[in-house]
């Protein structure tokens, strides 16, 4: 049986039994996290996890870089399948996404005490989104995905969120749900090119990057998906909503936003920018990279001024996501998998960073940095904690980020060492808004008003020591990821088809 | 020979990561014990991972000294980065060099912490204490064992870090954390600096090892711009690490620190990174005279301006402070010369005799009830004479009394050195360095002047000050150690023009040409004479008349002194970080506000349209059967026209 | 033979669909205006019987039936509207009365 499906579908179903289980045993009078909604999104997580584990350690006949494939017939009569292959970028991309759902499951505070089923069932619906986004190779099949991690997401943040979620939930829906739409007309271009050059109606992946375009309409298409994926990353000039999504959202999404929705950008970027249109990303190549570089340092400075913690790392954000706009689009396979490692880093990092900021507001029922203070007097769990991937977010060599934004700069350099150089300042204000959260947040005068609050157990500082040993690996190991994790080439691709091949 | 040596390099091979490992498992641990372990445990934990690596040090430098004199220990642990263009791994290489500086490190760093054990034996933050100060001297071993630029990189990285964490120890004090990020701050742009060096490099030759790069660059295969750029970048990297012009504002302040944190970092180790840094790579800096000649130059000023800012402050530690930012201005002075040897050596003495000083001014301040000025402080060698005699030791070799004290051995070394500079800028242009050996000498003179008008004020006079307690003997066996080796560590090398021995280049640099035999003899007298006529003019005015003369750098050496602290660049750093909110600010309200306006225009017009096409669908029946009526009659009309 | 040729059918059917179109558009009245559209069905039906009988075609009688019986069904659900507004405390006709989709509140 093919593990591809499963590894979509897993996640809902699960999310729709523990919305079931939720309805079957309405709270109990104890309002215990613990209830059997949330045990069953562990055991639909745990589910995941042994099935991902079997694509990764059991390798199938073909040991090409696809690792899988599925396809099924969806819509036959307009060429549209369901279509997935995973190779090690989608991989391990997926693995990132597990990894934080587990944190989000554990560690995220429990303000969905509220419809914690509808909770769990959104929750979960998004995963499968975004693991469809990480696997599909239809077109079509992609934006459906595309648009359905979106839905879940939008319901988290307006239902769930704080103070002002209704706003923030529209913001954001408007930025990504428009620019989707770019995308999708985007990809019917590419589809009616292809139709008209063939006569073959199809929304293959590999197929269509057989498309031979004009190099002004390549570059059109190339800039609709660019505008798609530069809304979700995101680059500059269109990140506006991401500020008040992250800050608005409930911990879990802010962690799902930040750590893994991002990526899906990102992700895009490499598989349907860069690897579909090669030549006009060569082309636009400059343009992206001097965004990127905007970004890194525009994110970073506003990130100086913030006095909402959340906010600062999520200005951070895109400074971080900068460098990965910058390493996609640097021209060269080092920038690539320096972006693939910035990306599996930040989505670490940041993701803690978010964990730790509800926790934060849990405790301190504020996320104004001027009115939280000296908190390592009271809790030097967490705030050792917070220190730790704070230095990671400013980019300290040995820790996951630098692997990723010294490769990114080094392919700049090649490409440019002016921009390279201006980049490479990003790193200075990155240390400091990093240390000004640190001085504001940890490691202050304790407020006179401070009550004694509960430090992190032992058991949920266990799960941050994983994540802080991962980090640490991925800064002083990084090379199995970074062999691990580079997309398949597309030439490479058409072969291992099963299509003329027996099952 | 070779067998044994075989053997002994396998071991060394073994012994060299661990040599890092355990300052760094006993930081972990410490960490991992705060609040379960008291304070004496945490500070035998980390006394004990400083001193394994001490002796580890001991004798993985004794493996290497039985090998040929050019000879390495190399150990490479993993890949870090392989891909296509570039590559680095993490290694560790123990040359003479670096084995220099593990000895200082790890020696200096055990007695430090065996003080420190004493000294924050009361504090409740002592975990993250001896966690931050065994962390940092792992880090430091990093930077110091790393044959590959990124490792250095990311062991200065480290060493930055847990400055900041010591610096900004007591964060109760908002004034403290922000020296910290100052430090920091400064540290870093230096940091960025380095890492478009090594971009320029990496990019000119896919590699970051030492040994590649420095042969690349003798090739010829990097540009000379790119040599000459390559080079400006690492010494302003250096720059910022050593707290040398434009960036000497940080260490001043980084005094607010514990006192064995300012010997550990601020003296003995951390600002020493850019001088062994640019050791290290001497052999790129030799072919960018431009950038040496800027090296020498800016040391220069440091050390006179450290000198003449020390001359003007009433702060027992800050005094100390800017005293190191001279002494390293020496340093930078020697390694724009190319005399890095000298420069090396002098690194060594001074971690000696800075530790010293360091410790034996936090005992006294830590007695005189946490005193530091040193107007009000007086007559203390009755009270206390051990410390005296200590703080006298340390102060004399600081001074470069001759003969008796390492200092003078090291200082005479580099100002032979400068002395024999030349700097070949341009074909047929050149300078020789008898100028800045001249700033040299004066440098001697206002050191001895400065460090000698704090012996007297502070320990001569009437005793006007209370001293409580007792030292206790944690804090006064490493004060006795270091005062040995404030004494005895210089005489292994004796100035050039004199016979033997010349122990120190000849086992750092056996390539080298000593002794200068050929050289007049009287500079080193000169150099003799300096620091002795200082002690003089201290004595004239503070010692003998200590209550008239006390303030006696009036206003020009206090301006001097505002000026350095806060002119070039710590105000302007401040300021622009300043601005940079401001603006920030700014373009945040002109963003919002814009976009602001944006929405609510697109909100009001969205409005006015739904208004206009609510009025077609109002819910009236009829209208709706009036609109279909029209709507066909118009279409059989374009129907039937058409 | 025909005592009416097609253009008079056509003609009638269009006044007759006129008379119920203005029926419509101008009564206010709902019991009224369900009558306006029972006209203007029959109008309709009219054109296809006479087309049925110009083209001798039985379809055009059939089509008649049906819009008959839906004209029928139709009175009868707008009339069982009308009794049930009234049911609900409505006690006015007019058909402007009702475009709020808040009944109980305006009525």
């Amino acid at each position: 049986m093919n593990p591809l499906p499963v590894l979509v579908l897993l996640p809902v179903t699960g999310g729709g039994l523990a919305w079931l289980a939720a309805r079957i045993r309405p709270h109990s009078a104890r309002p215990s996290a613990r209830d059997a909604s949330w045990w069953t999104v562990l055991a639909t997580l745990i589910g995941e996890t042994l099935v991902l584990a079997m694509v990764t350690f059991h390798h199938t006949d073909h040991a090409g870089p696809w690792l899988e494939h599925f396809a099924a017939p969806w819509i036959p009569v307009m060429g549209i399948a369901f279509r997935l292959d995973i190779d090690g970028l989608s991989l391990s991309m997926i693995w990132l996404s597990l990894v934080l759902c587990f944190l989000c499951a554990f560690l995220a505070p429990r303000q969905d005490t509220t419809g914690a089923g509808t909770f769990h069932f959104l929750f979960l619906a998004t995963l499968t989104g975004i693991i469809g986004t990480f696997l599909a190779t239809d077109l079509f099949l992609f934006f459906f995905f595309w648009e359905l991690m979106l839905v879940p997401m939008f319901v988290l943040i307006a239902t769930w969120g704080h103070e002002d979620r209704q706003r923030a939930a529209m913001k954001f829906f408007m930025f990504t749900q428009g620019s989707g739409l770019v995308m999708l007309l985007s990809i019917l271009g590419l589809v009616m090119t292809h139709y008209r050059a063939t006569g073959v109606l199809t929304f293959d992946y590999f197929t269509l990057s057989r498309t031979p375009l004009s190099p002004a309409l390549s570059m059109l298409l190339m800039l609709g998906f660019f505008i798609a994926f530069a809304v979700k990353l995101p680059v500059v000039p269109v990140h506006v909503w991401l500020p008040d999504a992250h800050t608005q959202a409930p911990t879990a999404a802010s962690v799902l936003l930040a750590g893994i929705m991002l990526k899906t950008g990102g992700y895009g970027m490499i598989r349907f920018d860069v690897m579909l249109f090669p030549d006009a990303a060569s082309r636009f190549a400059p343009v992206a990279m001097a965004l990127g570089v905007v970004g890194i340092l525009y994110g970073a400075w506003m990130s100086c001024m913030q006095d909402d913690v959340k906010r600062l790392i999520a200005y951070g954000s895109i400074s971080h996501m900068g460098f990965v706009l910058s390493g996609i689009f640097g021209g060269s396979a080092m920038g690539m998998q320096g972006a693939i490692v910035q990306m599996l880093a930040h989505g670490l990092g940041t993701g803690a960073l978010f964990l730790i900021a509800g926790a934060i507001q849990d405790r301190m029922h504020t996320r104004d940095m001027r009115r939280i203070g000296g908190l390592w007097a009271v809790m030097p769990r967490l705030s050792g904690t917070g220190l730790f991937f704070a230095v990671a977010s400013l980019g300290m060599p040995g820790l996951g980020n630098f692997v990723g934004e010294f490769l990114v700069l080094l392919a700049i350099w090649h490409a440019s060492p002016i921009i390279a150089t201006l980049a490479a300042t990003g790193l200075i204000l990155a240390a400091i808004y990093a240390l000004r959260m640190v001085n504001r947040i940890f490691l202050a005068a304790p407020r006179a008003d401070l009550r004694p609050v509960r430090d992190f157990p032992a058991r949920q500082m266990a799960v941050f020591a994983c994540v802080m040993a991962f980090m640490i690996v991925l800064g002083l190991y990084p090379q199995p990821f970074m062999t691990f994790s580079t997309p398949a080439p597309l030439s490479v691709t058409a072969m291992p088809r099963p299509e003329g091949s027996a099952p | 020979m070779a067998a044994t040596f075989c053997g002994g390099r396998n071991m060394g091979e073994i012994l060299l990561p661990l040599l890092v490992l355990c300052p760094l498992a006993a930081s972990l641990i410490a960490f991992a014990c705060a609040g379960r372990v008291g304070a004496g445990g945490i500070g035998a934990i980390a006394c004990a991972g400083v001193g394994i690596s001490a002796v580890l040090g001991v004798v993985v430098s004794a493996i290497l000294l039985r090998g040929p004199a050019t000879g390495a220990l190399q150990v490479m642990l993993w890949p870090w980065m392989r891909v296509a263009g570039f590559s680095a791994d993490i290694a560790f290489m123990l040359d003479r060099i670096s084995m220099l500086m593990i000895l200082v490190v790890t020696i200096v760093g055990l007695l430090i912490h065996v003080y420190a054990a004493g000294y924050m034996r009361d504090d409740p933050g002592i975990a993250r204490f001896f966690g931050c100060m065994t962390l940092f001297v792992a880090a430091m071993l990093v930077l110091v064992l790393s044959p590959d630029l990124l490792c250095l990189f990311g062991g200065g990285g480290g060493v930055g870090l847990c400055s900041y964490l010591l610096i900004g120890f007591w964060y109760d004090d908002p004034a403290n954390t922000a020296a910290a990020r100052k430090a920091f701050y400064m540290t870093r742009m230096g940091d960025v600096a380095l890492l478009c060096a090594m971009l320029l490099l990496a990019g000119a030759t896919g590699s970051l090892r030492i040994g590649t790069v420095l042969a690349a660059v003798a090739n010829g295969q990097v540009s000379p711009t790119g040599v000459n750029m390559a080079a400006f970048f690492i010494l302003v990297g250096a720059l910022a690490k050593s707290a040398q012009i434009p960036f000497q504002a940080w260490l001043p302040d980084a005094m607010a620190g514990p006192t064995p944190t300012s010997a550990l970092i601020h003296a003995a180790t951390m600002v020493t990174a850019g001088v062994y840094l640019i050791a290290r790579l001497h052999g790129l800096f030799a072919m960018a005279v431009p950038v040496m000649a800027l090296m020498a130059v800016l040391g220069a000023l440091t050390l006179l301006m450290g000198a003449c800012v020390a001359l003007a402050q009433s702060d027992l530690k800050r005094i100390l402070a800017w005293s190191t930012i001279s002494q390293l201005g020496y340093m930078f002075l020697a390694l724009g010369c190319g005399a890095w040897q000298a420069a090396l050596f002098h690194l060594m003495t001074h971690a000696f005799f800075k530790a010293l000083l360091f410790l034996s001014a936090g005992a006294v301040i830590m007695r005189a009830r946490h005193e530091q000025d040193i107007f009000r402080l007086g007559g203390l060698r009755h009270a206390m004479p051990g410390l005296t005699a200590a703080f006298v030791t340390g102060a004399s070799a600081l001074a470069g009394l001759p003969l008796v004290t390492a200092g003078f051995y090291s200082k005479e070394m580099i100002l032979s050195g400068v002395w024999r500079a030349h700097f070949d800028l341009t074909h047929g242009w050149g300078a020789g360095g008898h100028p800045l050996w001249g700033i040299g000498l004066l440098g001697a003179f206002l050191t001895a002047l400065y460090i000698f008008r704090c012996i007297f004020i502070v320990f001569c006079g009437k005793a006007d000050t209370v001293a409580t307690g007792r030292t206790s003997r944690l804090m006064s066996i490493p004060l006795g150690c270091l005062c040995v080796l404030s004494v005895c560590g210089g005489m292994i090398e004796m100035p050039a023009p004199l016979p033997r021995p010349h122990l120190f280049s000849a086992f750092i640099d056996p390539a080298s040409l000593l002794p200068h035999v050929d050289e007049p003899f009287w500079p080193v007298l000169a150099g003799a004479a300096a620091p002795l006529a200082g002690v003089w003019a201290a004595w004239v005015v503070w010692g003998r008349s200590a209550s008239v003369m006390r303030d006696m750098p009036g206003r020009p050496m206090r301006l001097l002194a505002w000026l350095a602290q806060h002119a070039i660049p710590g105000r302007a750093i401040m300021g622009t970080g300043r601005m940079t909110q401001a603006t920030s600010t700014l373009i945040f309200r002109a963003r919002t506000g814009f976009l602001d306006m944006l929405g609510v225009w697109a909100g009001r017009s969205a409005g006015w349209a739904g208004r206009l096409l609510e009025r077609l669908h109002d819910g009236r029946m009829r209208r709706y059967a009036a609109w279909i009526a029209g709507g066909l009659c118009a279409g059989l009309a374009l129907a039937v026209l058409s | 033979m025909d005592p009416f040729s097609f253009n008079d059918t056509l003609l009638l059917a269009t006044i007759l669909f006129s008379v119920g179109l203005a029926g419509v558009l101008v009564r206010r009245n709902m019991v009224f205006m369900l009558m306006s559209l029972d006209i203007m069905l029959n109008a309709t039906a009219l054109v296809f019987v006479g087309a049925g009988a110009r083209w001798h075609d039985a379809t055009g009688q059939v089509m008649f039936l049906m819009i008959l019986a839906l004209a029928a069904v139709e009175t009868a659900v707008g009339l069982a509207i009308i009794l049930c507004l009234h049911a609900r405390g409505r006690p006015t006709l007019d058909a402007d009365g009702g475009n709020l989709l808040r009944g109980a509140e305006h009525g």
